[in-house]
């Protein structure tokens, strides 16, 4: 069903994204891209002895990897580098796997529905694989290819 | 507006097996035809006999089915040379599409041809199959592209295009209809200015010769590409056209078996037009298939194919532009075979996954034209392509289905 895709709160995400902001005071950041649909994804972090303690975003993209972005940045917003790397992986596993969705995901399990698309799982990912970049300090731009 | 009569599309849709069938439960609307389009039974039919029964490798057996293959082969040549009106066969060389045609030119007459300081001309409007090719060779030979502009319509700027010509000038490439915007271009007219400045044209036919007719004579182009899975026929194989007296003083591209008169290891004799520039053993049943599908459109004939589809586009550009916060993409005033749009606060990619649920077949993205869109300030469009096998019912089919994104957006 489509509506399983575009859920009220991806729609939401996509119309009013929530931190969608450069971050000046960032001390790690990457810029991410899907080069097949042009979608753009730069995240930003401010981590203070292994917090998180501000996260945003900016770019341009189609709902899905909007959305995802914006709830990627409130659900990370005040943990630790050890939970968001825990929560990325526990993210990826939803998109790619046929696995149970776990119960602890909270409003990220909205994105269940993108399983039934395979076309749109790089738009799901997009924002995460870059938060990835920034965690691990790669520098370079990532690519969803 | 008039329904056209000379074409009788119910009729069409029964040839096409592949339209006649449910995606996620609704009925197939498939509106991406610049893509690929389908291929009729016939088409089908005529592969599947050369395999079941003539079989074999050209030009080279004195055994019946290679005398057969061979016959249908060359016989599929003739086809193609009827089809573009070109003088003779020798000047028609199967390709594996638009894309090596394209490359075959640059890399033979282009290498030949273009030193450091010289200019190649193209269009605002290419594909990028019609543009890599040609900055390839430019890197190479140190020599310099040249882009004529395009006006918010997505027209050509013929007054700019003459400005471009100059005594460096060694080549024009340009489409004949745009893939990304439908725009027909003033092909004749751009070949007759270059030809005042003794300058040779390519244009690409990808998007122009299932829509209408097409007469390389009357064109006076020097070269002319197309894909046969965009004219109905199956995916690897294309045609190169080129004048003869261009292709005899061209250099063969790639070498191999079947485009050699005799070899030794201390000379090679090139075989004559078309085989010098058929290297190894060519998509026979390609060709076999493509030579079917000019047979089929034949039967219906290129003119009723091209009035039969400007109303169905007529119908569509009339039924598009009703949507509020819908914007098309390419409005010239010579247009052939695509609607391209971007709704307000909509991403395509969203766009063509609830067109897809409801059974809609449409293409999203840059369309390999990313200089097009960058000239429309849009990263992306959603691209309805037609055929004539499409009908207004497929349009309607559309419309109701942008409303219903249009609704989910609306939350």
């Amino acid at each position: 069903m489509i509506n399983d895709l575009y859920q009220e709160t991806i729609i939401d995400h996509n119309k009013r994204p929530r931190n969608f902001q450069l971050l000046e005071d960032a001390n790690r950041q990457a810029e991410g891209f899907n080069p097949l649909c042009g979608d753009k994804c730069k995240v930003f972090l401010k981590e203070n002895n292994g917090v998180l303690d501000k996260v945003t975003f900016q770019g341009a993209g189609c709902a899905i990897s909007t959305a995802s972005a914006s709830l990627m940045t409130e659900t990370l917003k005040g943990k630790t580098i050890a939970e968001a790397e825990a929560m990325l992986k526990k993210f990826l596993d939803l998109l790619t796997t046929d696995q149970p969705v776990p119960m602890d995901l909270g409003k990220l399990a909205v994105f269940s529905g993108v399983r039934e698309f395979p076309a749109r799982v790089k738009c799901a990912t997009l924002a995460w694989h870059t938060l990835r970049a920034a965690l691990r300090g790669a520098g370079e731009a990532v690519s969803t290819k | 507006m008039p329904i056209v009569t000379s074409l009788d599309v119910s009729a069409i849709r029964e040839d096409f097996p592949i339209l006649a069938q449910q995606v996620h439960g609704k009925p197939l609307v498939y509106l991406d035809s610049a893509a690929t389009s389908q291929k009729p039974k016939c088409v089908i039919d005529a592969i599947t006999h050369f395999y079941l029964m003539d079989n074999a490798n050209i030009h080279r057996g004195v055994h019946e089915l290679s005398e057969r293959s061979t016959l249908a082969y060359e016989a599929a040549r003739g086809k193609v040379r009827g089809f573009l009106n070109a003088a003779n066969t020798q000047e028609i060389i199967f390709v594996r599409g638009a894309t090596e045609g394209i490359n075959l030119v640059a890399q033979t007459y282009g290498r030949t041809h273009v030193g450091a300081g010289d200019e190649i001309v193209i269009s605002a409007l290419e594909h990028h199959s019609n543009i890599v090719p040609w900055q390839m060779l430019c890197e190479e030979k140190k020599a310099v592209l040249r882009v004529i502009p395009i006006n918010d319509r997505g027209e050509i700027e013929l007054y700019a295009f003459e400005k471009l010509l100059n005594p460096r000038t060694r080549l024009v490439a340009v489409s004949h209809v745009s893939n990304a915007l439908g725009t027909i271009n003033p092909v004749r007219e751009i070949i007759q200015t270059a030809h005042e400045f003794n300058v040779p044209v390519l244009i690409d036919g990808c998007q122009a010769v299932q829509h209408m007719k097409v007469d390389v004579r009357n064109l006076d182009c020097d070269f002319y590409v197309f894909s046969g899975h965009k004219l109905f026929a199956p995916t690897g194989i294309g045609v190169l056209y080129g004048k003869e007296k261009l292709l005899e003083e061209m250099p063969p591209w790639q070498g191999g078996g079947d485009m050699i008169s005799s070899v030794t290891f201390e000379k090679t004799t090139y075989n004559d037009l078309p085989y010098k520039f058929e290297a190894g053993t060519p998509d026979i049943a390609g060709a076999i298939g493509l030579g079917a599908a000019i047979d089929y459109l034949d039967q219906i004939g290129m003119e009723a194919v091209a009035e039969y589809e400007h109303d169905l586009l007529q119908y569509g550009t009339k039924a598009l532009e009703s949507i509020s916060g819908l914007r098309i993409i390419g409005t010239a005033r010579e247009k052939a075979g695509v609607l391209s749009f971007v709704l307000e606060g909509v991403h395509p990619h969203d766009a063509g996954t609830i067109l897809d649920r409801e059974g809609v077949a449409v293409r999203t993205g840059h369309h390999c034209a990313q200089p097009v869109m960058e000239r429309f300030g849009v990263a992306a469009t959603t691209r309805a392509s037609l055929a004539f096998y499409n009908t207004r019912e497929d349009i309607d089919a559309l419309v109701a289905g942008i409303h219903k994104v249009k609704e989910l957006f609306a939350a």
